[in-house]
């Protein structure tokens, strides 16, 4: 790992910026209706070929949508998705990260079971049945891929408790008479706080993706709502010849999803030293697996070990 | 280390449980399958019969506990639609998703080892640079969408590959670099510092000292010791790719398990969507055991650690 460097984010921090402004004005910047277009004006290519109307800069779709104006607004989407869905996660992952840190013993075994549990499913094929059997909808969209995500911050945050528990200031608290609740909140969680944010940046990307995915395959968002994901299945059938209406939302889709990955890779360096072995997507590049050069001496070891 | 094994072999088992009582619940919520397979104007009666015969009638936990004796002995039942065993319709479509699975992971390798130990050893050169946008990309990059640019691309612009179906080598190339983009990328990086690793370590700079020829260093000394957490992690990815195909088989109308369960939701084929996802699920949570325990037998810092 190459030290952090000084400099600021400002690449993926621009592109952020942009992003939340996007979706904030998205009906002062959208110049046509993200869900209602002109079946007459359909799939208009962008404004710079041949064909193309200043009226719809990245095109139209096969229903006469207005593309730039569906990017626009779907920006909304993803960000209020990934917001909810991280907040409702993270709250109950958080909570449940501590009380099983700090309290240890029987508690800590068996929340730690249910996490392990949830960490070991195979997310996507999950969610897809999820929201598949229950109906597919905004709300069950940000509740399925919530449920999926709560281990990943009760697992880190538990970890970063049964640190913080150990330190004197704790230890002090508890003499003092303070009860669990007051330890937990006043002292503990303050502690946790830089490794929630960078976590919590860290899962946008994975958010953002998920959603994209559930849309794709239609058990996510429905339409007409200007989902990415939702886009993109639908220009799926026109690759050929409109290949505007996939293209864009993609891409759109792709930079929010580098900008928030290299915002959280930024965190973790500079908040967070604890966490470098994190990366993006953690779930997929575990801790666990590192250079080892002892394995050479397996051989040995094993021969002491018994097994 | 034998206890570490029995609770994970536990844990699994848990998890495996968790499986399957979430995909039965929940596909017996999602509507009634009588309803899709009878004509509008069927009687009540009619419905009563279908409904027994498909012993829809018993009370839920009565469904569930057959369900699960059942397929102890690998009864999973009969399609709804086609009458035939739903083990039938798994047994034709597992070859396509494992061969997916496989061609995916050996490309990821293929691409992945070279590219990371040339970054490696030209570090700061302009292709380690190159090769640290392709791994920044890779992990932003929605799969869905790869796999429509892909196949607009090189399907209807080059016209090098066809756009999806099973068949000869041309048929696997895209989908197998749309599932293998994102790992490829992360197998480049764990190359890239597990060489790094190696190559700063004592025993490389005593045969360089020796005066062993450059590439002999590099290829003999250093990959062979920088390899074992990267086979290590090419097994566990071959394990999700299982898990995950269910994207990529849909884009690229590729025959295999995912598609199937994909397909089976909208028909409300329950038997078959609880089969698929058990089968992926259980291939996901014992290929991940598999690697756990392999990575802890090679490795002796864990070994020890959890004996």
């Amino acid at each position: 790992m190459p030290a952090p460097s000084r400099e600021l984010p400002w690449f993926p921090g621009a592109i952020l910026a942009a992003l939340v402004l996007t979706a904030v004005f998205a009906p002062y910047l959208a110049p046509q209706s993200p869900t209602e277009g002109d079946i007459t004006q359909k799939l208009i290519p962008p404004v710079w070929m041949e064909r193309g109307e200043g009226r719809h800069p990245l095109g139209t779709d096969r229903f006469g949508r207005d593309v730039l104006s569906r990017v626009i607004y779907g920006s909304r989407i993803s960000l209020v998705v990934s917001l909810l869905a991280i907040g409702l996660s993270g709250t109950f992952g958080t909570a449940l990260g501590l009380i099983s840190g700090y309290r240890g013993g029987f508690t800590d075994s068996l929340l730690m079971r249910f996490t392990d549990i949830g960490l070991s499913l195979p997310t996507i094929l999950i969610a897809v049945v999820l929201v598949a059997v229950s109906e597919p909808s905004f709300r069950n969209v940000v509740l399925v891929i919530s449920l999926l995500l709560w281990p990943r911050f009760a697992r880190q945050i538990r970890g970063e408790t049964l640190g913080i528990k150990e330190q004197d200031f704790v230890a002090l608290a508890v003499v003092a008479g303070r009860s669990s609740t007051w330890i937990i909140s006043r002292h503990i969680f303050p502690n946790v706080v830089p490794t929630l944010l960078v976590i919590s940046t860290l899962q946008v990307g994975y958010v953002i993706l998920l959603e994209g995915t559930l849309s794709f395959l239609g058990v996510g968002v429905p339409p007409p709502n200007p989902a990415w994901g939702l886009m993109i299945a639908d220009g799926r059938g026109f690759l050929a010849t409109a290949w505007w209406i996939t293209l864009f939302p993609g891409g759109a889709m792709l930079l929010t999803v580098l900008a928030v990955n290299l915002m959280g890779d930024w965190l973790r360096d500079h908040l967070d030293p604890k966490l470098r072995q994190l990366g993006s997507r953690a779930e997929t590049e575990p801790a666990a697996i590192e250079p080892v050069p002892e394995a050479r001496s397996r051989g040995a070891a094993a021969g002491a070990d018994g097994g | 280390m034998w206890r570490y094994l029995i609770g994970r072999a536990l844990q699994t088992l848990l998890s495996m449980l968790v499986v399957i009582s979430i995909v039965f619940f929940l596909t017996r919520l999602s509507g009634n399958p009588v309803h899709l397979l009878l004509d509008v104007n069927a009687s009540e009666r009619d419905q009563q019969i279908l409904m027994h015969h498909l012993g829809l009638d018993k009370p839920l936990p009565a469904q569930y506990g057959i369900y699960v004796m059942n397929m102890f002995v690998g009864d999973f039942g009969n399609s709804v639609l086609t009458r035939r065993p739903v083990t039938e319709h798994i047994w034709e479509r597992l070859p396509a998703t494992v061969e997916l699975g496989f061609v995916a992971m050996f490309l990821s390798v293929l691409i992945g080892v070279p590219l990371g130990m040339y970054s490696a050893v030209h570090r700061g050169s302009v292709l380690d640079s190159a090769a640290r946008v392709f791994a920044v990309l890779g992990q932003s990059m929605p799969a869905f969408w790869l796999g429509l640019m892909l196949i607009l691309i090189f399907a209807v612009v080059l016209g090098l590959f066809p756009a999806g179906g099973r068949g000869g080598v041309e048929n696997i190339v895209l989908p197998a670099f749309t599932l293998g983009y994102f790992t490829s990328a992360a197998i480049l990086r764990l190359t890239r510092s597990a060489m790094l690793e190696v190559l700063g370590s004592d025993y490389i700079k005593f045969a360089r000292l020796k005066g062993l020829h450059e590439q002999i260093v590099l290829w003999k000394h250093g990959l062979k010791n920088a390899l074992l957490p990267v086979v290590t992690f090419a097994v566990m990815l071959f394990v999700q790719f299982l898990g995950g195909a269910v994207v990529t088989e849909t884009v690229f109308a590729w025959p295999g398990l995912g598609r199937l369960i994909l397909e089976s939701i909208t028909t409300r084929d329950y038997p078959i969507v609880q089969a698929g996802v058990l089968v992926l699920s259980a291939l996901y949570l014992v290929g991940n055991l598999f690697v756990d325990v392999l990575y802890s037998y090679l490795n002796p810092r864990i070994r020890h650690a959890r004996a």
